[in-house]
């Protein structure tokens, strides 16, 4: 058969039901095939698009998820998802045409080498140079993306390569001698652990996204409870525990909220799990290893020492050491400091905001309190991306959003792909006017496919965060910052003919929180106005 | 501190532009790096010789191992490695300078390669300490072209860098 073929093939047998793509002249074999296939094509209005959207479907089936450009513009518009994947340490299969091998090299139409662009934010990437080959290196870029430390795997496939006839046949399994992914920690570092939390009178566990790309959400509830241990969690650790848990503090770090950070400088044990201690969630972490004891468990030894001076590094797959921690880690309990760590606790009260305009953080929280158990809330980034940390708290769904990159434009696609995953979850993304402003062409993939998502548009009609910044920091000099000639959201989620409606006052907010919160399988688009003034924090 | 690392890779196409991409990336400072194939002909050995701290060298040989294609990476301490680089230099050289050129040669172990009129090719192969104090010595007759490898290492006595099969 056609190599084209095989590769349709391949995706059926590693069980991929959609893919997020966008056609052009050197995918064209691959796609002619794909169309026979039972697998389910979305058409996307960008290839980053289908990036993000490929990462918020991975992100809810934690396993790679596959998305397909053709070659040059094409594969050169997906690097933006897949650095916003690597950042994050999601899994996704990345394939791009490439023109054919003999042309390879002299800069002929729609010629741009992918692979180099790419090299630093992927996991691995392959160049396809015999078709012989293929198999193989589907099946390892399949494994490489989600094994180990998760992330992006590019295959870059010239159009000759996929014409060529091929013999059908997938390995059952792959080995690769340089790539051996540590899952089992060392039995002793495990004891130190055990030993620490003993001794510690003020434990504080710090979890990261990497829990929940281990699957051990419950694992670590679990050892939180046997040893009375409060939880913080950082921005991709959200979700992680509920944020209506009593042993939840919160999320840490520089737009945190005080009772996580305050638990993180008060406490004599940190055991970070899964979380890399980014400079956004500890800002001097040298100060903190000072009068700290830490503990580091990562499944990346490069995670471990990076930014954080560490006691005691433990090395392995967060599950499979949280059940050997279970194991050997005593009862105890710890009531002065979970006591103590519940003063900082704040009940938010909320300011009235000037006529016309909402305010948003009491939005996000009365629309946390309404939402489904199993809501999937996807952040953007700016101002609405810390209102959101701070005020939805996750039951028993999940938040996603572009923590590592914070890259603006991710919400409505990772919404996409995440409901496409998840179809019995309501899936809502809130993003500011400025990032709607980066996505809004895939109202026309949620029209085209009929994928019910919910949105949120933030309107402050300015670039909200970064004029904070200027106000703060250049005597405010805004720049740059004001969204003067953006378009009626209304009009244009009409123009789509997706419903969609304003809200300027608390009463109608209430509205469209109960419109919002119903999975009803309707897209639907709410524009809250906000004050251009509006805090961060 | 300068340390040599001996890493074991794939001999796949772009491994040499993955790990060098790496270095620069990562604001890692090499001073020489080596490539060449191993007895064993799917593994190549690079050998580089980079600056750093401790932290940067911990945390360059832990990034080197993230790359799927590197099989081992070894940082070889000063006291345990056997460390040569070659050196091949035309030097200006009329026939009336010739024997006290071919005394340099012969005390610092050197070899001639090539005679023209005026000139004599050396060869060179031993420490980058060695080739310097050469260099040092040869530099009066002038040097008209010089080019050096980055060096090459291995471990003294019956250890080596393998890996388990
Ligand atoms: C792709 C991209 N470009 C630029 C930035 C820098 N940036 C961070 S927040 C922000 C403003 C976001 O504005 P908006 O989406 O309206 O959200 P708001 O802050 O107003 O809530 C900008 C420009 C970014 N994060 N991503
Ligand atoms: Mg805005």
């Amino acid at each position: 058969m056609k190599a084209a073929e095989a590769m349709v093939k391949y995706l059926e047998q590693e069980g991929i039901k959609v893919v997020f793509g966008y056609p052009g002249a050197a995918v064209c074999p691959f796609y002619d095939f794909l169309s026979k296939s039972n697998i389910r094509h979305i058409l996307v209005r960008h290839e980053q698009h289908a990036g993000h959207e490929a990462n918020g479907y991975a992100r809810i089936t934690n396993k790679p998820a596959v998305c397909i450009a053709t070659s040059g513009p094409g594969a050169i518009n997906l690097i933006t998802a897949i650095a916003t994947a690597y950042a994050d340490s999601v899994p996704m299969v990345i394939i791009t045409g490439q023109v054919s091998r003999e042309q390879i090299g002299r800069d002929v139409f729609q010629e741009a080498d992918v692979i180099g662009a790419a090299e630093p934010f992927v996991k691995h990437s392959f160049l396809v140079k015999d078709v012989q080959s293929l198999p193989d290196v589907f099946k390892k870029a399949f494994y490489l993306a989600g094994t180990g430390r998760k992330g992006p795997v590019l295959i870059d496939v010239p159009i000759d390569i996929q014409e060529a006839e091929i013999e059908y046949s997938y390995p059952e399994t792959v080995s690769m001698r340089a790539y051996k992914p540590s899952s089992k920690g060392n039995s002793l570092q495990v004891k130190r652990v055990a030993a620490a939390i003993a001794e510690s009178k003020k434990p504080l566990i710090c979890v990261g996204g990497g829990i929940i790309a281990a699957d051990a959400c419950e694992e670590v509830y679990a050892l939180a409870e046997k040893a009375d241990i409060p939880i913080v969690t950082t921005m991709m650790g959200k979700g992680a525990i509920s944020g209506y848990d009593e042993r939840c503090f919160g999320m840490l770090g520089m737009h945190g909220v005080s009772s996580a950070n305050k638990a993180v400088t008060d406490c004599d044990l940190l055991i970070l799990i899964g979380a890399r201690v980014g400079d956004r969630a500890v800002r001097s972490p040298v100060f903190l290893a000072k009068t700290t004891k830490i503990i580091h468990i990562d499944i990346d030894p490069a995670e471990i020492g990076k930014n954080i001076t560490v006691d005691i590094p433990l090395v392995g797959d967060s599950k499979i050491i949280l059940n050997q921690l279970l194991e050997v880690v005593e009862e105890k309990t710890h009531i002065e400091w979970i006591e103590h760590l519940r003063t900082f606790r704040k009940t938010p009260s909320f300011t009235q905001a000037e006529t016309g305009y909402i305010n948003p953080k009491e939005f996000i929280s009365k629309l946390s309190d309404a939402a489904g158990e199993n809501t999937i809330y996807v952040a953007d980034v700016g101002q609405n991306q810390i209102w959101s940390s701070n005020f939805f708290r996750v039951k028993k769904g999940r938040f996603l959003t572009s923590g590592g990159m914070g890259t603006m434009g991710y919400s409505v696609p990772c919404a996409i792909g995440a409901k496409l995953a998840s179809e019995d979850s309501n899936v809502i993304a809130v993003c500011g006017d400025g990032a709607f402003q980066m996505s809004m062409m895939e109202l026309a993939t949620i029209k085209q496919h009929n994928i019910p998502i919910k949105i949120v548009v933030m309107t402050n009609k300015r670039l909200g965060m970064v004029r904070e910044l200027q106000t703060k920091l250049y005597e405010d000099n805004q720049v740059a910052v004001s969204l003067e000639g953006s378009p009626d959201f209304i009009k244009i989620a009409k123009a789509y003919d997706i419903p969609a409606f304003r809200v300027t006052n608390m009463e109608t907010a209430q509205e469209a929180i109960d419109k919002l919160v119903r999975n009803d399988g309707e897209p639907l688009l709410v524009e809250c106005m906000v004050s251009p003034l509006e805090s961060t924090l | 501190m300068k340390r040599t690392i001996s890493i074991l890779v794939e001999n796949h196409a772009g491994v040499l532009s993955r790990i060098s991409g790496l270095f620069s990336r990562r604001g890692f400072n090499i001073d020489s790096l080596a490539v060449g194939v191993t007895d064993d002909p799917s593994i190549s050995r690079i050998t580089i010789v980079a600056d750093g701290n401790e932290y940067t060298l911990e945390q360059l040989e832990k990034q080197l191992n993230k790359l799927i294609e590197v099989i081992k990476v070894k940082t070889l301490s000063k006291d345990e490695l056997l460390a040569r680089e070659l050196m091949l230099v035309k030097l200006s050289a009329t026939p009336e300078k010739r024997s006290e050129i071919t005394t340099i040669v012969d005390v610092m172990g050197a070899k001639i390669i090539d005679l023209s009129l005026t000139t004599m090719t050396l060869e060179i192969s031993n420490t980058n300490f060695h080739l310097a104090r050469f260099e040092e010595l040869i530099k009066p007759y002038g040097i008209i072209e010089m080019v050096r490898t980055g060096t090459i290492a291995i471990q003294k006595g019956a250890d080596s860098i393998s890996i388990k099969k």
